[in-house]
């Protein structure tokens, strides 16, 4: 198929698309009238059953929290995946690193990324733990918290080598605490099961003030799980890639 | 008669949708493509928050609310938009992983070839 011959089928396609998005949009109530009933109860029942304030987490960490268990398990099986498709395959071997273009000349780190990298590597380790450890109360929690704080190790690497980045996040100690992440928000689950409740009920005191870092019951726990295991897959993805970006250089 | 403001967010919905898949139909590279995929995912991050407004109302979190009853946006769509941030992060590392592989493996990351080598 030529892309000519691709782009017209692909405007006919469009336009299909096109009709029923438009069907579908006079069927919706229009913008800023949305009718669901849940979000409406959930937003009125929220704060005195969880006592956490922001009724985003609350959903996702207590409400549906059976469905933020898979969601978590899919970044586990995704970062178990890209580590099995970027194995050592047979044949392949590791060689010292050669640039393509052999006569290119390389700029070291300057220092300006250096110094600026590592004067943020503090403040978004401390930006990310904030994150993950207040959803119960801010538009924040483990996932956003562990993104942030994979991003710290990313500059780690930005500032140094890739050997600096792979000694401060050894593979076997993230492998550990994605498993901890993972397995911890599965196993509050299961303790609640211990208490002749159903699976992931939130069985922790919930505190007196609502939005208190010590309250919401199993709402931060989750969190600070789901914090671990987010920023440990985040990790592992990008070491594997950054791994393969050498390998392929060193092909050359 | 509608205003423009109310059809304005699924007017870009249906932009942004088109213009990712444009890039994949184009597409000369793997990793384009994959970029193409994440605008095309961006959408519906656009449609859940757009579908989920409610005129007047705040953010659906109780910190400086007092009013308990206060109106807020629908908190169930927002929870949803999470999902599928992270359902695309995953979905993006896994197609990188196997752009390498493709790479590696036929030296090229243009589909228009890799459809003429046939595996």
């Amino acid at each position: 198929m030529t892309p000519g011959q691709r782009r017209w089928i692909f405007l006919a396609a469009v336009a299909g698309l096109a009709a029923f998005y438009l069907w579908g949009l006079a069927g919706l109530p229009g913008f800023g009238n949305y009718p669901g009933p849940y979000g409406n109860i959930i937003a009125r029942v929220a704060v005195s059953q969880t006592n956490a304030t922001g009724v985003v987490s609350a959903v996702n960490f207590e409400y549906r929290g059976f469905d933020t268990v898979g969601e978590e398990f899919i970044l586990f099986i995704a970062a178990t995946g890209v580590a099995t498709v970027l194995r050592h395959l047979r044949g392949e071997r590791d060689r010292t690193a050669l640039d393509e273009a052999r006569d290119r000349q390389v700029p070291g780190t300057s220092e300006a990324i250096r110094t600026a990298a590592l004067l943020f590597t503090g403040p978004t380790v401390l930006l990310g733990w904030w994150l993950a450890s207040h959803a119960q109360t801010n538009p924040s929690g483990g996932f956003q918290g562990g993104v942030v704080l994979a991003t710290a190790f990313m500059l780690i690497y930005l500032a140094g080598e890739f050997l600096v980045f792979e000694r401060v996040s050894p593979v076997d100690i993230t492998d550990a605490v994605e498993a901890v992440g993972a397995g911890g928000f599965a196993a509050v689950g299961v303790a609640a099961v211990g208490y002749g409740l159903a699976y992931l009920t939130n069985f922790l005191p919930r505190g007196v003030y609502p939005g208190a870092v010590f309250s919401a019951g199993t709402i931060p726990l989750i969190s600070f799980f789901v914090g671990l295991e987010v920023a440990a897959a985040f990790i592992l993805i990008v070491s594997e890639l950054l791994e393969q970006t050498l390998v392929i250089r060193q092909g050359g | 008669m509608v205003s423009f403001v109310e059809v304005f967010p699924y007017v870009v919905v249906a932009w942004v949708l088109a213009v990712g898949l444009y890039g994949i139909v184009t597409s000369r590279h793997l990793v384009h493509s994959i970029v193409c995929l994440i605008v095309v995912q961006s959408s519906t991050y656009v449609l859940l928050l757009g579908v989920g407004y409610k005129r007047g109302a705040a953010a659906p979190y109780f910190n400086d609310i007092t009013q308990r009853h206060t109106p807020v946006v629908d908190p169930v769509v927002q929870a949803l938009a999470l999902t599928d941030v992270v359902v695309e992060a995953a979905v993006t590392a896994l197609l990188l992983a196997f752009a390498i592989q493709a790479h590696k493996r036929f030296g090229t990351l243009d589909p228009q070839d890799l459809v003429q080598l046939k595996g």
